[in-house]
């Protein structure tokens, strides 16, 4: 909890003890296993910059609450942004159209139950003075432009949010949080005679305006954008096929996220949906291989204080020394799978349900050198910046696409490379990592995942590793 | 992930049992927040207010999976203090949060920067396409709670019925959702008009005898209930599509004519929409820019933008800004003749609008297509496959990998070989690459089976001299 607390959500709208009752109450009138009510208020800021001028600054209030029914595998929905009483039971008793049976009383307790704080911010960006966003923009516009003359365009974006959120269920949980977010980003197009070439870079997390003075300033994302744009200016076709293929640390770690993240979130395999369905205790990767999803690293952008069912968030093993040992799970795969709640039941906002989802996921470092694993290459690519990936949970293929890499040859690193998307199978590409680096890192803070239409902040990470084959997808060189 | 079937975002409507807003409507809030702004001191002011409401079902295994239904209203304000401008947005209609939303607004245009290019369309650039566009039809709401989740079973039932090897699936849905959406000018504009649509999906998954899972899917939207296409037949080509996948392999690497299927050509449409968006053109950010006037592809590429059409997924009245929406030549026989434009990007460019301004509830306007299409050419997709002895027909992407400032194009991809004018079995864990320069300039052959199934579309193409990496 934060040293002064805000304002409590129930009191900014006037919510008392027993309306809370009523609420769960009329949600469980035709019964059900489990109710919630998820009170969100929403304020965001948000500036970009373009050719050097604050061209938009953009600043909202959003607020609702949403309220679930949960009956056996069904689930009820209905969600208002007016929380005056009628509204809230009619948003009650449309969830509870997914029941039908005799009513259930809900026991509802209203003590907060987790005391942790993951990001103690000093003071949540969305109150700071918005001349010190500003200054932070123009100080990462200028810098960009100055790094080099073939810099022609630079735009600056830089977000900011606060969630409070409060989460009451009918099962006794009760959980309040208030979740700040914050980030900077740097676009820029570099030209040379007839090439152009961009680069982009960008960070933050659930930190306050301090991250840019106590962590990376505005100058290193806009010195970094600037960086892979010219190394872009020089970049030749990456080349096609399936060869060795070195990942750098940090923001790669979008291949685990994608190769076997998405497919180890427990709904996909309750339903026997995903490549990874059965395969608990069986070997998925390599030995060298120990992956987890931790929400409880402090200020990270991935991380929660709880769940937004209101569970503690965890530290899960998903993968030790290559075996698979754990999905993702959220309340109701804990219940109908018989597994315990890994506190990954999230939602986008309150006009969504909660489903397992991701939150800080990454590799631990190994033992090897990132000298000796580049050396040990004799034709491959080294990857060490990439856009999005995606992946098809049930025929197991994922994809991420390189926005900086490099052709290795006989253990060096030599020509850049276009961008080029590399493509692979989630069930066994981590069988295929034979080097794994000390060097773990985890991304800047960029991370949104995309699922079934609902986004949330994600983190990554990997340590230097190497993958003996991976199909990458370039145009030169058959 | 599970793929998105909807191409709309979900909009507004009234529920089953309709909530009722019988506060001022819409179009009062908007006017009154446009004259809060202009008190306060603002030299400009627009406000854009929404009203939506949906439902969703998922059915899974014949039973329901889910049901989902809610209505919500927000509003967002932009104001001017001559060339500098800032916005807000809020979800709290009372007057004293439409009075904070604006008070904050106007605050915050203090600190922005003067550009010379901001500001609000011309007073001759408003307006709205005469007549009804047909985009609103009440009966999306008609059917029963019962009724819309008997469409998402029958949908599933009829996925799994076709073949036994189709025996899980991630569930049939059914959604309906409609909206209002309201812009007010200090210049004297005032435009509402309502959407709706409704659409059927589903979603089988098929195992072959080693147990390897495949899993598409296909759907049918319309605006109007009437005009969706039957669960039934929607089940029956979302099964036929997964079956086709089992067995896939992966090919050897090559380079061979790739014919782009109406879903992935419409995919090529929408980077190519991208790639004309007036603020990439300006920025310098796209490979096309600079390009007006040129051939950049060859003389049987015909892209239109149209936002007028009647029913169409992306027409509408007037665009983001409250300019009439219009049909668009973008691309002539292969010459580039248009950019697609708002009032801000013309002002840049030294044309005129085109009058696709985006607009959510904050922020500047952006560029978004009305309805994008490919102009049909004369050969059926069939005659386009038996045309060709080794290549690829490409039925999914998997993923990113578009570079607009170089055009570099590299995706995942999936599909089958064609083999002696034939499709011969199914491919998968590829990537297709190339640059969207050559590959524009590189569409030999244009199907006839142009169907709009979303505001982008494009029938069945042929694009030479591109990279298939694999094995």
């Amino acid at each position: 909890m934060p040293q002064t607390p805000p304002q409590s959500l129930l009191s900014r709208y006037g919510v008392a003890a027993g309306d809370l009752e009523r609420y769960l109450a009329a949600a469980l009138s035709a019964g059900g296993d489990y109710a919630d009510l998820y009170f969100e208020y929403l304020t965001t800021t948000s500036i970009s910059v373009d050719e050097s001028l604050v061209k938009s600054a953009t600043e909202g209030i959003s607020a609702g609450c949403g309220v679930r029914v949960v009956a056996g595998e069904r689930t009820g929905y209905a969600y208002t942004d007016d929380l005056a009483p009628e509204r809230m039971l009619h948003a009650a008793r449309t969830a509870a159209l997914i029941a039908s049976g005799p009513a259930k009383t809900p026991a509802v307790n209203l003590k907060q139950q987790l005391e942790r704080n993951l990001y103690p911010v000093p003071l949540p960006s969305v109150e700071a003075e918005v001349t010190a966003k500003l200054d932070l923009v123009m100080r990462a516009d200028a810098a960009a432009r100055a790094y080099d003359p073939r810099i022609k365009e630079v735009r600056v974006g830089y977000g900011d949010e606060l969630k409070q959120v409060l989460v009451v269920g009918s099962d006794g949980s009760y959980a309040e949080d208030w979740q700040p977010l914050t980030r900077l980003s740097v676009f820029v197009i570099a030209r040379a005679g007839e090439n152009s070439s961009r680069g982009t870079s960008g960070g933050g997390g659930r930190v306050g305006l301090e991250y840019f003075d106590r962590g990376k300033p505005p100058e290193f994302f806009a010195r970094e954008a600037a960086r892979q744009a010219l190394i872009q200016l020089e970049a030749r076709d990456a080349p096609a096929g399936e060869m060795e293929v070195v990942l750098g640390p940090g923001w790669p770690g979008i291949l685990l996220h994608e190769a076997i993240g998405h497919g180890l979130e427990a709904d996909f395999n309750r339903k026997g949906t995903s490549a990874f369905s059965g395969l608990l205790g069986k070997r998925v990767a390599s030995e060298k291989c120990t992956v987890v999803d931790n929400g409880t690293m402090p200020a990270r952008r991935g991380s929660l204080n709880v769940s937004d069912e209101g569970s503690p968030t965890q530290n899960t093993v998903l993968i030790e020394k290559g075996i698979l040992k754990g999905y993702l799970s959220d309340k109701l795969s804990a219940r109908l799978m018989g597994l315990p709640d890994t506190g990954n039941g999230r939602r986008e906002s309150y006009e969504h349900f909660p489903m397992p989802r991701m939150t800080n996921t990454y590799m631990l470092a190994g033992q090897d050198s990132p000298e000796d694993i580049l050396r040990s290459v004799k034709y491959g690519v080294y990857a060490v910046n990439f856009g999005g990936g995606q992946v098809d949970i049930t025929n197991g293929k994922f994809v991420f696409s390189a926005s900086e890499a490099y052709l290795i040859e006989d253990g060096k690193v030599t020509a850049p490379l276009k961008n080029a998307t590399l493509i692979g199978n989630g069930p066994d590409v981590l069988t295929r990592v034979s080097m794994v680096g000390n060097d773990l890192k985890l991304d800047e803070g960029v991370g949104t995942c995309a699922k079934d239409g609902q986004s949330v902040p994600v983190g990554v990470g990997i340590p230097t590793l190497k993958v003996n084959g991976i199909t990458v997808g370039g145009t030169g060189k058959i | 992930m599970k793929p998105q079937a909807f191409p709309l975002a979900p909009a507004a409507s009234s529920g089953f049992a309709a909530l009722d807003f019988t506060e001022m409507d819409l179009k009062e809030i908007a006017g009154d927040v446009v004259a809060r702004a202009a008190a306060g001191g603002a030299s400009a002011a627009e406000a854009v207010a929404r009203e939506d409401s949906e439902f969703a079902t998922v059915v899974r295994l014949g039973e329901v999976e889910s049901l989902k239904e809610s209505g919500s209203r927000a509003i967002g304000v932009r104001v001017f203090f001559g060339q500098r401008t800032a916005s807000t947005y809020s979800s709290d209609l009372s007057p004293q949060g439409l009075q904070q939303m604006v008070e904050a607004a106007l605050a915050l245009a203090r600190v922005t920067s003067d550009d010379p290019f901001a500001g609000l369309p011309q007073p001759g650039e408003y307006g709205a396409v005469d007549g009804d566009l047909d985009l609103y039809y009440e009966d999306v709401y008609s059917l029963s709670t019962a009724g819309r989740i008997d469409y998402a079973r029958r949908a599933e039932n009829a996925s799994m019925a076709v073949d036994p090897r189709i025996r899980n699936s991630e569930g049939g849905s059914f959604e309906a959702a409609a909206g209002t959406k309201v812009l007010a000018t200090s210049t004297g504009f005032l435009g509402e008009y309502r959407r709706s649509h409704c659409s059927v999906s589903a979603v089988p998954v098929a195992q072959d005898e080693r147990g390897a899972m495949q899993r598409d899917y296909w759907y049918s939207v319309a605006r109007s209930l009437s005009r969706l296409e039957s669960p039934e037949h929607v089940g029956q080509v979302a099964a036929q599509r997964t079956l086709r996948r089992l067995g896939a392999r992966k090919v050897k690497t090559a380079r061979v004519p790739v014919v782009f299927d109406p879903q992935t050509a419409r995919a090529l449409l929408a980077e190519i929409c991208d790639a004309v968006n007036g603020d990439m053109i300006y920025r310098g950010a796209s490979f096309l820019a600079g390009k007006l006037g040129e051939q950049i592809a060859g003389g049987n590429v015909t892209i239109i933008d149209d936002g007028a059409m009647p029913g169409g997924f992306g027409s509408s009245p007037f665009d983001g800004e409250g300019a009439p929406s219009r049909r668009t030549l973008v691309i002539e026989h292969g010459r580039l003749q248009s950019y697609l434009l708002n009032s801000y990007t013309a002002r840049k460019l030294g044309l005129k609008t085109t009058g696709n301004a985006s607009r959510g509830l904050a922020g500047n306007p952006g560029i978004t297509c009305g309805n994008f299409f490919l102009q049909p050419g004369e050969s059926a997709a069939g005659q386009i496959i038996a045309g060709i002895s080794e290549g690829l027909y490409l039925t999914e992407f998997l993923g990113f990998g578009v570079n607009l400032v170089t055009g570099d194009f590299s995706r995942g991809a999936g599909g089958l070989w064609i083999r002696n004018g034939e499709l011969a079995f199914p491919v998968e864990e590829i990537t297709v690459a190339g640059n969207l320069k050559d590959m524009l300039r590189n569409i030999s052959e244009i199907g006839n089976d142009l169907e709009f199934r979303g505001a982008v579309a494009s029938p069945t193409l042929r694009i030479d001299g591109m990279t298939v990496a694999g094995e």
